[in-house]
């Protein structure tokens, strides 16, 4: 007879050797670096071109954004429309972001035609035009996009924050808002482009099954052009955070829930702390076993969700908790926060919950790793943060070494509530 | 071509396999033949909640979450109108864990009064989060109840209204689960790093001695045809004018639908789709226009639904709308646009399969419509999709009969 009580037996999940495939780096006649991981079951294949031409370049709010976008709406032998043609007859996506430091221009295909679709991507790049009509589409849309997103507590929240955080002058903090949106002009947007494109620093991310001949192909459509490679160092820029430390603003009177956001400064990803207040930060509201989820959605039932997580930000990072939660359990919800916090700061977390917490997030890292996107995913981010294999393996002895003690020390060196801005909107 | 192997086991539950040695990890899918749609009307909004409560510990084990997450694993579910599934993902040497975790809760649950009553509040959260304090938050609701009269599609999945949500009692719910959640009507994917028979070994160990349960059989009342065009107009704070556009098309195992969701990609898919072309940049009518259809098991909806520029006339939009549509019912669509649209499906489907996890809840869609082959005929059924097709199907979809229209105003 079956005992269902028992659970049945398991490998510790610290005892995985958790490997990350290492890329091929090659690079093309003008010094760009291309980034491979030729991996997968699916004839697939996503190119990614990284540019340093985020907004923290621009001198006018909004122009950076607008550039990166504005990009795949019209070459000189091309209109938008049929630029968009181009890519789309063969079943591809070109997907265009904008970030703080960089902007990325992302290509998804089918792997067989990869051939046909990096001469359109070098068109796009090397020969937008601009048209006046669609800056002025381009405008209107985002005018009205803003218009929506400024009804909801969260988004409100989200920009207040991180202004809190930084300062409005700081780029983590600049927001467009429509006066911005109606200043832009051609001119400074041809001048960004030309600046940060044209002739800008960029690297290059390829995963999926790759074409034998893939290096010949980028080579051909991107080699000759005037880029310069990274060197993926990055200038600090000074945040002025706010001098009080509570907010509550009413946005919308209606409202029925209140967005709730509450952060502290923390350095990025090379201080020495870093890896392991990831540890802590994971039994502090990490995922759905933690004390914060625990507690507050699946104990007291104040919210559908609460985390904190650190902001993946170059420079400079945050601590950040955040959750909508009914409007008349908000206070009830903030003093929660806090008794976690407490706890963590003076008692000791014990041996059974951090090794739940020690496999649960070994375990992800094991599942991140399925598949080339995936994988190219983590060396991204350690490649643009200037870091390297060894910050992948010091984060899993991290997670396998950090001891309970350990986190009390960080809990209160950090956990302090005094050290937290602590912003409701509703 | 994803192959799998698929055993029934003696109490009715079926399982599919998919081996996929380069990942090292394994996959559990327990699907539930059980959605919104099964709900009774009085009580709606039930199904998504009592995917709430199989969190809230088993007959054998008080949590789920914890076992799992010591195991490495990670895990999650969702409810729709037409299902419930459930999923984990933990590295393979310990999908045990997995096996015993969601046997024991088909098995029976511990049907506790406080996780009731927590996850009622939890989930009137998630309602007022998603449904309530969002500008167009509550659209769906509208539309839904416009659009269907009869058939039970007319409520969300998230519930009919809070109230439902709040009355749930542990009647319902013991009386829910006895009915629904039994190994006759569930569907288990196991994908991964696994060996079939090591898997069918664990799979009798674990679901083999649960008891089969009554098999419960669908009988939905069936949706009228419609007659007549129906139309609603709503004032809400919102800062633009929105129109909705909703015809019926027809069930996911009609051949049918493979033409009519490739209709919603010449219309809206992409940059240099018509709709998107002719009123966002051409006409600037709209600041954002999609075409889409519901993908629901039973007889769904296509949908057209765009916010306004600031300015225009609601009426005049409406009109540039159903210009593009009798164009297409007079011309059809060029080779070339539908080559275009059938690559892109190509695209499509390649990507979705990329991820282990997606694998394993296809296999178990899939066989939920009647076979899990149907995953890997798809793309030939897309390709077999003529010009001619495309041509008739507007002219009978795109009738102003088969047409429910909602003007959501500003009161700005």
């Amino acid at each position: 007879m079956l005992n269902r009580t028992i659970a049945p037996p398991i490998i510790d999940s610290t005892e995985f050797n958790l490997k990350l495939k290492p890329y091929d780096l090659f690079h093309l006649d003008n010094g760009v670096p291309v980034y491979a991981i030729n991996a997968g079951a699916q004839d697939v294949l996503q190119i990614e071109m990284v540019f340093y031409a985020g907004n923290s370049f621009e001198k006018n709010k909004g122009v950076a954004a607008a550039t990166n976008f504005l990009l795949k709406n019209g070459t000189s032998t091309k209109t938008a429309f049929q630029l968009n043609e181009a890519f789309e007859y063969y079943g591809a996506s070109m997907s265009r972001g904008c970030y703080n430091e960089t902007s990325v221009l992302s290509l998804h295909t089918l792997s067989k035609h990869a051939d046909k679709l990096l001469p359109v991507m070098n068109d796009m790049l090397t020969n937008a035009v601009f048209p006046r009509e669609e800056l002025d589409i381009y405008i209107q849309n985002s005018k009205q996009r803003l218009s929506v997103n400024l009804l909801k507590c969260e988004f409100v929240a989200g920009r207040k924050i991180d202004q809190l955080l930084y300062g409005e002058q700081h780029p983590y903090a600049s927001f467009t808002n429509v006066p911005d949106l109606d200043a832009l002009t051609i001119e400074t947007i041809k001048d960004f482009y030309k600046a940060y494109y044209l002739q800008g620093i960029c690297a290059i991310f390829i995963a999926g099954k790759l074409p034998a001949n893939i290096e010949q192909l980028l080579n051909e459509n991107f080699g000759k052009l005037q880029l310069t490679k990274p060197d993926f160092t990055i200038e600090k820029i000074a945040t002025t955070p706010a001098f009080e430390k509570k907010y509550r603003v009413e946005n919308d009177v209606n409202a029925v829930q209140g967005a709730i956001r509450i952060a502290q400064p923390f350095p990025n990803r090379h201080h020495e702390d870093f890896k392991k207040v990831i540890v802590l930060n994971t039994v502090y509201g990490g995922f759905f076993g933690s004390r914060l989820m625990s507690n507050i959605r699946e104990e007291k039932g104040y919210t559908y969700g609460i985390y904190s997580y650190l902001q993946n930000h170059l420079l400079e990072s945050a601590w950040m908790i955040s959750t909508e939660a009914g409007k008349d359990v908000c206070d009830a919800t903030i003093e929660e926060v806090y008794k976690e916090m407490k706890l963590l700061r003076e008692e000791l977390i014990d041996e059974e919950e951090l090794s739940l917490v020690r496999n649960y997030m070994i375990g992800g890292i094991l599942g991140d790793l399925d598949g080339p996107f995936h994988i190219m995913a983590k060396w991204k981010n350690i490649i643009l943060n200037n870091l390297d294999e060894k910050y992948f393996y010091d984060s899993v002895d991290a997670i396998k070494k950090t001891g309970a003690e350990e986190l009390q020390v960080l809990a209160n060196k950090y956990l302090q509530p005094e050290k937290f801005f602590e912003l409701v909107v509703f | 071509m994803i192959r799998f192997e698929k055993f029934t086991l003696a109490n009715g539950l079926r399982v599919l396999v998919h081996e996929d040695n380069s990942t090292p990890m394994a996959v559990v899918n327990v699907l539930y033949d059980v959605g919104a749609k099964d709900e009774s009307p009085a009580k709606t909004g039930f199904a998504h909640l009592f995917e709430h409560l199989m969190f809230g510990g088993s007959i054998n084990i008080p949590v789920y979450d914890e076992p799992l997450q010591i195991a490495g694993g990670e895990n999650n579910a969702f409810t729709t109108n037409d299902l419930t599934n459930y999923y984990c993902q933990l590295p393979a040497e310990n999908i045990e864990t997995a096996f015993w975790l969601e046997s024991d809760r088909m098995l029976s649950l511990a049907f506790g009064k406080k996780s009731l009553e927590v996850q009622r509040k939890v989930v009137c959260e998630e309602f007022k989060e998603h449904y309530i304090n969002k500008p167009y938050g509550d659209v769906w609701h509208k539309l839904r109840k416009l659009v269907y009269t009869t058939h039970p599609y007319k409520w969300m999945t998230i519930g009919a209204s809070l109230q439902h949500v709040e009355d749930a009692t542990l009647a319902d719910v013991k009386a829910f689960f006895k009915k629904h959640y039994n190994p006759s009507n569930a569907i288990l994917t196991v994908a991964g790093n696994v060996e079939v028979s090591k898997v069918k070994e664990l799979v009798e160990k674990w679901f083999g001695t649960i008891p089969a349960g009554e098999k419960y059989n669908r009988n939905l009342p069936v949706e009228p045809k419609q007659t007549a065009p129906k139309t609603l107009e709503v004032k809400a704070d919102v800062p633009l004018d929105a129109l909705y556009k909703c015809w019926h098309i027809y069930p996911r195992t009609d051949d049918r639908y493979y033409t009519a969701d490739l209709i919603t990609d010449i219309l809206s898919g992409g940059g240099s789709s018509r709709l998107y072309q002719s009123l966002v940049k051409e006409q600037q009518l709209f600041s954002n226009i999609d075409c889409y259809h519901m993908g629901s098991t039973d007889a769904g909806l296509l949908v057209i639904e765009g916010k306004l520029v600031k300015g225009v006339d609601i009426k005049k939009a409406e009109q540039a709308i159903n210009e593009e549509l009798k164009k297409i019912q007079a011309t059809g669509v060029t080779v070339s646009e539908l080559e275009k649209v059938k690559n892109k499906t190509e695209s499509a489907l390649a990507f979705e399969d990329m991820s282990v996890m997606n694998r394993a809840s296809s296999i178990a869609m899939y066989e939920l419509l009647g076979d899990a082959d149907l995953m890997n005929k798809e793309l030939e059924k897309y390709r077999a999709v003529t010009a001619e097709n495309i041509l008739a199907e507007t002219r009978i979809i795109f009738d102003e009969n088969n047409c429910s229209t909602m003007y959501y105003m500003s009161n700005n």
